[in-house]
């Protein structure tokens, strides 16, 4: 045998070992299976409690929302997966929208998830709340001088006004919400107002908007608030203050998207997973999925995490988060009019 | 016979490359195909070979059917040693390694003392441990037949195998070449353009035209008597003057009459005496008398050392090459005198716009 | 007359197998299967074509492909003339001269390969930008400096020129190992300054393998999307990503990615129609005996040179990496890090022999010049190293479960079985990186003559041991380039490793995507110093047997 023949042969035993592997590692009993578009960093630590609790034990995988759609789509009736995990509204909404979520009778999801951060038809639940909302770099913005997401684009604010990119589905979720509220033209108006404003290209994420607006690149930003959280505990000597836009009689509230799951069409275990779901959204799961990421948490019974709860209770936009994914190609391609890269 | 060739042919749906090869030779024996670029040459050693198909005739090695048409024996299983025109040496194995290549399959110490003998026979001992690219051409060739010798092929064919060679270098070489293959007994043909290699290194030439042989013989038959037009232009110098047939034996031309055995004159004419015909004159057939009283004019004049090569005017107008001893220096414009001295009369057809050189 | 014991029936073949033996049957069926393979993603993308998506065309027509192929354009332009300049001068400079610390250059230029673009990128802005340590120093001791914006289309080609011109560095080395010094002789000897001579002669004697270099560089960038993102920098890839995650749409982001299927196949295409007019034939070995010495000045500038490119491309980012790794250690680092390291150095490892072996069989394929249909076979089967990953790994995964689905409902298996297993995944890695093996392989392989194979023959050796004695050894360099070529690419590799990974199969890759997909820069840092370090390993083995 030459050189090369054998490592090929050695090469096909190796495969063959590894695939009779996994091929063992499928069927296993008291199981579930996560494909989650949410952090592993995030999600682990509650996967690891709820098998500690229940001895049920929990297979994930980590993607980006796309692909773990188009996966669930091209596995069909055979999907492995019984919960899909998002880390927004717009995503869960097209899942169901492409038929690979189920809707889901529970008393429990019915009555620890309140009606807008859930879908209308029972296929998916939010399990935290992630609110974007308005930080300012406090030697340079008076408190006062903010008022609502729109006024961000008055000419008080040219060239101090930094933004994440329009490809953020966050972004893309708060100009939906503003369609849904102000309708397209307006909210386009608005939307200019924002891009002639911008103090420099908009940002890939918002750690970077607001490190900018603590370096006085810029003085105000949109973010979600536990990246501030987060950037707050690491460098806690920031000029950064948060503020609660549309907070005014008759104004909206701030924007909030969720995190959320749903049970796939298909799922092998609904029971199992429908029982995982409910798990998250009670109290004690509640603490441990937000606060695991400074979030807040959908259940109204539980508090926010005392660091979270600093910044202040603040009015919700009440709207139900399905328009976020209604409307999300409506608010790209408004953003891509107003030129918002 | 160790090789015969049976009427082999190859071709195409689109083209012909060979038709009705045939000829033998014996062991010992160095052949040589020899012709003119694209006349299928090295197509009939590639198909001896075993690296081109034949589509008629067959080719048998000592007795053995190694191709015809639909079958061919592969290459690695012929014993058949080739040379080739680039030498296609290994570049990533040394010389040593390069000569071994062919051995496998035998004993550690018999491939050494194989090696070491080729090394010898071509006067390479001391560069047995260098790569291809740093030996000169010369080198790289010797390393090239010592490697197409080591497994002591029953047939060596070479293709082309001095043409990369300056000339010098390319006749001591074939010489050379020719003494190594005697040496250890081989069989071998050659393949080349040049008559010169053709003369110096074969026992028997075969010249090859438009995909056929037009003349299996040796070099001296080739040159005296050529079988045809082609091979009288293509083989060596000389000019074709107009005659007339007289009676079966004699032909008349411009500068007299000759006598001879003219094997096809009855093909040529028939019986019919003063038919035109043409008659090759080498430039040895004309020699150089300063008695004579035929006179031709020097036209034109090449020194080569010993002799010197006379393009000389008839006062007819044609034109004859003449070899004189050098020390026979005559002027352009030059009248000297001229004899006939011919053993071979070669007589052809008459044709229409001939002008041969 | 005897008869002749074992013959082989051939057909009659003009020119053959270009070695005068025809390939076998054989080889050709698994050239086939290859080529099959790898045009399945292909032809599930270049499907979508027939379902039009009119609303989102006309939005892209209108308000972003305008300003998208601008972008795209200048960054290809950008990025392919600095990595060509960059990378002839470096391998001019460590193949042909010598200088102060020449011999360390020329393997040490070799190390920015290990450092996956995208990380490039995010040390480059968390360095530079206005928020980075050196703006903000500057601002605090001299008050407001203007400085150039890191984040534009400048400091994209800069950080991608950094990360790729290796690519080219690589074969132009080589080229000009075996033939740089003697191509300026030819050129002196015929009155040429040096200077002249490497333009006239050493360069256009490179051509091919700089233009191979060029086009690997490029089709990565034309794939990337991570660079870009970083930077806000919108190219004909974000808008793929914008059609399928922003728009919900696959069939538009497929349809976009066809275009661009077509696009690279024609400029493949036409660069293989001017290269194949001229017979590039590199003859010899490494023949750089006495390289021309720089002195003073001239030494000088080529150390800086060098090491300037060293810096920025290597020690810079490297460092601030380690800095950055440094804060979170502690918190993340914990032993699942072996596995971690563990799974991608495997998957590299058997990702490389696979395409290697591959890649392999398609240059014989090449090689075979009277079956045209083969070579542009083997011209379609490298595209997928220019299509963007996600994009790639969908129109690779949506066959495979449907594969999957037949299987179950035929009832041979009970639950899906390809999807999520590592011959997936490999094969998934051999579709995209095929180009990546193919082009060192394919550039050796010219070197050997047909007249070679035949001479082996008629020493009485099979084709298998031809292969094994002759080709094999040849290649060897082009063997080794190529493993190690794709072994860091797929290390580095993330949307595919995501899709197809079988659960619980993290790897370092995908490590550093959980953190940057949060917007965790510096979390990211410490698997993307141990991917560093993984990607070193193939390195040192090209170094080690190549560049000797």
């Amino acid at each position: 045998m030459t050189k090369k023949q054998k490592l090929l042969l050695h090469f096909s035993i190796f495969t063959a070992t590894v695939a009779a592997i996994t091929m063992t590692m499928v069927a296993t009993a008291a199981e579930i299976v996560v494909y989650s578009a949410r952090n592993e960093q995030l999600i682990k630590p509650l996967f690891d409690a709820y098998t500690k609790e229940t001895g049920v034990s929990i297979k994930f995988v980590t993607d980006k929302e796309g692909a773990l759609l188009q996966k669930i789509k091209a596995e069909g009736v055979n999907t492995l997966a019984d919960v899909l995990i998002t880390s927004d509204a717009g995503n869960l909404w097209q899942a169901s929208n492409l038929g690979l979520l189920q809707s889901v009778q529970s008393k429990t999801l019915l009555h620890n998830i309140p009606a807008n951060l859930r879908d209308p038809l029972g296929q998916w639940f939010g399990l935290s709340v992630r609110a974007r909302t308005i930080v300012y770099n406090r030697n340079k913005v008076k408190r006062s001088d903010l008022s609502t997401y729109a006024d961000l684009g008055q000419s008080k604010w040219r060239a101090r006004l930094c933004l994440r990119t329009s490809k953020s589905v966050y972004n893309q979720s708060l100009v939906a919400m503003m369609i849904q509220e102000y309708g397209e033209p307006k909210t386009e108006k608005i939307v200019q107002s924002w891009v002639v404003n911008l103090a420099t290209t908009p940002f890939p994420d918002d750690n970077r908007a607001m490190s900018a607006v603590a370096a006085g690149q810029c003085d105000v930003t949109i973010v979600n608030t536990y990246y501030y959280g987060a950037l707050m505990k690491k460098v806690s000597n920031l000029p950064l203050d948060i503020f609660w836009p549309n907070q005014g009689v008759g104004e909206s509230g701030v924007h909030v998207n969720i995190s959320g799951a749903g049970v796939t069409r298909y799922a092998k275990n609904k029971a199992a997973a429908i029982r995982f779901i409910e798990w998250m959204s009670s109290e004690k799961a509640q603490n441990l999925f937000a606060d695991a990421n400074m979030e807040y948490p959908v259940n109204s019974m539980v508090q926010a995490d005392p660091a979270v709860a600093i910044w202040g209770k603040f009015k919700k936009n009440s709207l139900n988060v399905v328009k976020a994914g209604e409307l999300q190609a409506a608010a790209v391609k408004l953003m891509d009019r107003a030129k918002y890269q | 016979m160790l090789l015969e060739l049976k009427g082999v042919g190859q071709s195409y749906s689109t083209s012909t490359v060979l038709r009705d090869i045939s000829f033998a030779l014996k062991p010992g024996e160095i052949g040589c195909l020899l012709g003119p670029s694209g006349c299928g040459k090295t197509t009939v050693l590639r198909a001896i070979a075993g690296f081109e198909t034949i589509t008629s005739g067959e080719i048998i090695l000592d007795g053995e059917r190694i191709s015809m048409p639909g079958i061919t024996l592969p290459p690695e299983k012929r014993r058949i040693g080739m040379m080739f025109q680039d030498y296609a040496l290994f570049p990533h194995l040394s010389v040593i390694a390069n000569i071994d290549f062919g051995l496998h399959g035998q004993s550690r110490d018999k491939r050494k003392a194989r090696v070491k003998e080729l090394l010898q026979v071509v006067g390479l001992e001391r560069s047995g441990h260098a790569f291809p690219h740093e030996l000169s051409g010369g080198q790289q060739q010797r390393v090239a037949l010592a490697r197409a010798l080591a497994p002591c092929p029953r047939l060596l064919l070479m293709d082309e195998p001095f043409s990369n060679l300056d000339a010098e270098l390319r006749e001591r070489l074939s010489l050379e070449v020719r003494d190594v293959l005697k040496q250890e007994g081989v069989t071998a043909i050659v393949v080349t353009h040049d008559q010169r290699e053709a003369f110096a290194m074969s026992d028997v030439i075969g010249v090859m035209g438009e995909g056929k042989i037009q003349q299996w013989d040796t070099a001296y038959n080739l040159y005296h008597v050529p079988a045809n037009r082609f091979i009288a232009d293509f083989v060596g110098q000389g000019v074709l003057l107009s005659g007339k047939m007289i009676g079966t034996n004699q032909v008349e031309i411009e500068l007299g009459i000759l006598d001879g055995r003219i094997p096809n004159s009855q093909e040529l004419c028939g019986i019919y005496d003063g038919c035109a015909v043409e008659v090759l004159l080498r430039p040895d057939d004309i020699v150089h008398d300063d008695t004579s009283l035929l006179l031709a004019q020097v036209e034109h004049k090449a020194f080569r050392g010993a002799d010197i090569l006379y393009t000389l005017r008839l006062a007819g107008g044609g034109r004859v090459l003449s070899i004189v001893p050098s020390h026979h220096n005559h002027a352009i414009g030059e009248k000297i005198g001229i004899r006939l001295e011919v053993d071979h009369v070669v007589v052809f057809a008459a044709s229409i716009g001939n002008s041969m050189r | 007359m005897k008869q002749p014991p074992a013959l082989a029936v051939s057909k009659p073949t003009k020119s053959g197998f270009a070695a005068g033996l025809p390939l076998p049957d054989g080889w050709i069926c698994v050239i086939t299967l290859i080529t099959a393979l790898t045009l399945i993603p292909v032809a599930v993308l270049v499907s979508s074509l027939f379902a039009p998506e009119r609303d989102i065309w006309m939005h892209f027509v209108e308000y972003q492909l305008p300003q998208l192929l601008t972008n795209t354009f200048l960054l290809v332009l950008g990025v392919g003339l600095s990595v060509a300049v960059i990378g002839i001068a470096l391998a001019w400079l460590t193949a042909v001269c010598d200088f102060p610390g020449r011999k360390q250059f020329s393997w040490a230029l070799l190390l920015p390969l290990a450092i996956p673009a995208y990380v490039t990128a995010f040390v480059a802005i968390g360095l530079l930008d206005f928020t980075g340590p050196i703006q903000t120093f500057t601002r605090e001791y001299w008050g407001p400096i203007k400085f150039p914006e890191i984040r534009s289309g400048g400091g994209v080609i800069a950080v991608m020129t950094l990360a790729l011109y290796p690519y080219v560095y690589l074969v132009a080395r080589n080229a000009f190992l075996t033939q740089g010094k003697h191509a300026i002789e030819v050129a002196q000897s015929l009155g040429f300054s040096p200077t002249i001579g490497f333009f006239r002669v050493a360069l256009p004697m490179a051509r091919p393998w700089i233009v191979g270099g060029v086009m690997l560089a490029l089709m990565e960038v034309l794939a990337d999307f991570g660079t870009v993102a970083a930077f806000n920098y919108d190219t004909f890839t974000t808008a793929m990503y914008k059609a399928w995650f922003s728009l919900f749409s696959l069939q538009a982001a497929s349809q976009l990615a066809s275009l661009l299927i077509m696009f690279v196949l024609i400029v493949v295409m036409a660069e293989q129609q001017t290269r194949t007019r001229v017979r590039y034939n590199q003859v010899g070995r490494h023949s750089v005996q006495n390289r021309i010495q720089l002195t003073g000045k001239r030494a000088w500038l080529a150390t800086t040179f060098c090491s300037a490119i060293l810096i920025f491309g290597f020690i810079v980012p490297v460092i601030q990496l380690l800095l950055w790794a440094s804060e979170v250690v502690r918190q993340d680092l914990d032993e699942r890090y072996f596995n971690f390291l563990a799974h991608s150095l495997m998957l590299g490892f058997l990702a490389s022999l696979l395409v290697v072996m591959a890649a392999l069989f398609l240059s014989y394929g090449v090689r075979h010049k009277t079956n045209w249909m083969l070579r542009m076979m083997v011209r379609i089967a490298t595209i997928g190293y220019a299509l963007p990953g996600a994009v790639l790994a969908v129109g690779i995964f949506i066959p495979v479960a449907w594969l999957d689905n037949k299987l179950v409902t035929a009832g041979w298996i009970h639950a899906p079985l390809l999807e999520g297993s590592l011959l997936v995944m490999l094969l998934a890695y051999l579709i995209r990186f095929l180009a990546v093996a193919h082009n060192p392989i394919d550039s050796q392989m010219h070197r050997i003559t047909r007249s070679m194979d035949e001479a082996a023959r008629s020493l009485g050796v099979t084709a298998t041991q031809l292969i094994a004695l002759v080709h094999v050894p040849m290649l060897r360099a082009g063997l080794i380039t190529g493993a190690a070529l794709v072994f860091v690419d797929v290390i580095k590799e993330m949307p595919i490793t995501l899709m197809t990974r079988p659960f619980g199969w993290d790897t370092l890759a995908v490590r550093v995507f959980e953190m940057t997909s949060a917007g965790e820069w510096n979390r990211a840092a410490l698997p993307a110093v141990a991917l560093i370090l993984a990607g070193l390993v193939p390195i040192f083995v090209l170094t080690k047997f190549r560049l000797k």
